[in-house]
């Protein structure tokens, strides 16, 4: 489903974000993909989604080919894969109803369709009741799950969480963690980017660690250390 | 569509200064046009209605005969140059001078037939050949006096030509000024919306998805201003019909039919679109890369 060979990445200051990561995630896959700030989590992501190109190396998502995608082929990737970005990059003037609607309004989904594809990503994260609130009346939990349903609002086949938990109790934490699991058993494959080393040894998924823009670890049911 | 209608006036309640600038100054630029229109097209026609008129006028001597008339008629006539002649006798003459003097008793009291002369009123296709025609009457020996109104004419010609080139200078001064307010004004609302856009494009919108409200919001504005443009300078040319009227009595001139002035609005509404969509493209090219 995504699977990176010898990616680099160094920025035209001449900072390097990632070096010659390779890495297969198969399709069904929950992974945690862990390591401290500044590892190069964030960067993985946005390669992914080819908000960026690497600067070495292949990228190929879905079976699409990032390096090779024509520009204007770029939307149809992206419908594929849900963000759960890490500064959430919800609309504050736009209910929750009318933030996870916009995906399915830049597809062009038709209205009624649209509006009950919303009501059942709604139910599934728990939010039903916050319908017609603004991002700014919520709590941070309910901000991401607002931003889980968003990114889930067109069935994606991928689904890439940066620090979904970063600003969360552990509490809210596990639920976050727990709705992600859920919907990887229904067939989605997750990406998860965390340093919350609870979460990560509570829930014993394949753990792919980064330090310093180079992999350090790939384990099936790994644990995470946060020296390591 | 109805997403991208909804997006776009979505946009322009949202900043109301920012619309009010936009449609202004497009009500200002259809205003000028509408306007210029009217002057222009009035002129041509005020001059239309001149140069149709008997242009020359020749005076014969007491002595001529009807038969040396119509061969000097005949010779007018083989120049080509000439449009309608008319041939004006004492009896009509003094007629024509009755009815104009009808007031005034003393001036009729001691003008008779005989005063008179007979003369002939002729007008010519086009404007530059009066002083040719006016030199030929001028030579024959049974014409007393020639008088045409050519200077009057030629000022008239002149002025139009002078407000036409003024007019077309300034409808293109104002237009790229209008193209460069509406371009900056849209791109300063995208410059608002930029998070936004970025968010839709991450999620999978193309870049008409986010393209499109920009290019209807333009459209809008530029729309209404043309609108009201039209509407303001209609209205002051029928506020003034009246008086117009009497100042120019005896050109079919007014009042403006208003199937014309539908007309001119369809034209600036079609010219409006074609002025909003470049400088929403223009903000869109610029802003949206």
């Amino acid at each position: 489903m995504i699977r990176l060979d010898k990616v680099s990445k160094t920025f035209s200051a001449g900072s390097t974000a990632l070096s010659d990561i390779s890495l297969n995630v198969e399709k069904g896959e929950f992974v945690f993909l862990v390591g401290p700030t500044g590892s190069g989590k964030t960067t993985v992501f946005r390669l992914l989604i080819r908000q960026m190109l690497p600067s070495k190396g292949s990228i190929v998502v879905g079976g699409w080919d990032i390096l090779k995608l024509p520009h204007r082929k770029l939307p149809n990737l992206r419908k594929k894969i849900g963000v759960v970005f890490q500064d959430l990059k919800l609309l504050f003037d736009r209910t929750v109803f009318e933030n996870i609607m916009l995906p399915l309004e830049v597809v062009g989904v038709r209205q009624e369709e649209a509006k009950k594809r919303v009501g059942e990503v709604m139910s599934q994260v728990g939010i039903s009741n916050h319908r017609n609130k603004f991002p700014i009346q919520l709590s941070g939990g309910e901000l991401q799950r607002t931003a889980i349903a968003r990114a889930l609002a067109l069935s994606p086949d991928i689904l890439l969480a940066d620090e979904p938990t970063g600003n969360l109790d552990p509490a809210t934490s596990n639920e976050i963690v727990k709705l992600l699991s859920e919907i990887n058993k229904k067939g989605t494959t997750i990406v998860m980017a965390t340093h919350n080393v609870e979460v990560v040894n509570k829930f014993a998924k394949r753990v792919v660690a980064l330090d310093k823009g180079r992999l350090t670890k790939d384990e099936k049911k790994g644990k995470y250390a946060a020296a390591s | 569509m109805q997403r991208h209608l909804k997006t776009a006036w979505h946009h322009i309640r949202r900043y109301p200064y920012q619309t009010s600038a936009a449609v202004l100054i497009m009500t200002l630029t259809f205003f000028v046009i509408s306007a210029f229109t009217f002057i222009i097209l009035g002129s041509s026609k005020i001059i239309s209605f001149f140069e149709s008129k008997p242009q020359v006028t020749a005076f014969f001597r007491e002595e001529t005969k009807q038969e040396n008339i119509d061969a000097l008629k005949d010779q007018l006539n083989a120049t080509g140059k000439v449009a309608a002649i008319r041939f004006v006798s004492k009896q009509e003459a003094i007629e024509l001078y009755t009815q104009q003097n009808k007031d005034d008793p003393l001036l009729l009291e001691f003008v008779t037939a005989d005063i008179l002369p007979a003369s002939l009123e002729i007008s010519t296709v086009k404007i530059d050949d009066l002083s040719g025609i006016s030199e030929m009457l001028k030579q024959s020996p049974f014409v007393e006096n020639v008088i045409f109104q050519k200077d009057v004419v030629s000022t008239l010609t002149a002025w139009t030509s002078a407000i036409r080139k003024i007019g077309v200078a300034l409808i293109a001064g104002l237009s790229l000024v209008s193209i460069f307010i509406m371009a900056t004004i849209i791109g300063i609302k995208i410059s608002h919306k930029k998070e936004e856009i970025e968010i839709m494009r991450l999620i999978g919108a193309t870049s008409w998805y986010v393209r499109w409200p920009f290019l209807f919001e333009g459209v809008f504005y530029a729309v209404l201003g043309a609108f009201l443009g039209w509407f303001v300078a209609s209205g002051v040319l029928l506020y003034a019909t009246p008086f117009l009227s009497t100042f120019l009595q005896g050109v079919p001139l007014l009042p403006v039919p208003p199937l014309f002035l539908l007309g001119l609005l369809g034209v600036e509404f079609l010219f409006a679109i074609i002025l909003s969509i470049f400088s929403s493209f223009l903000a869109v090219l610029r802003y949206l890369k």
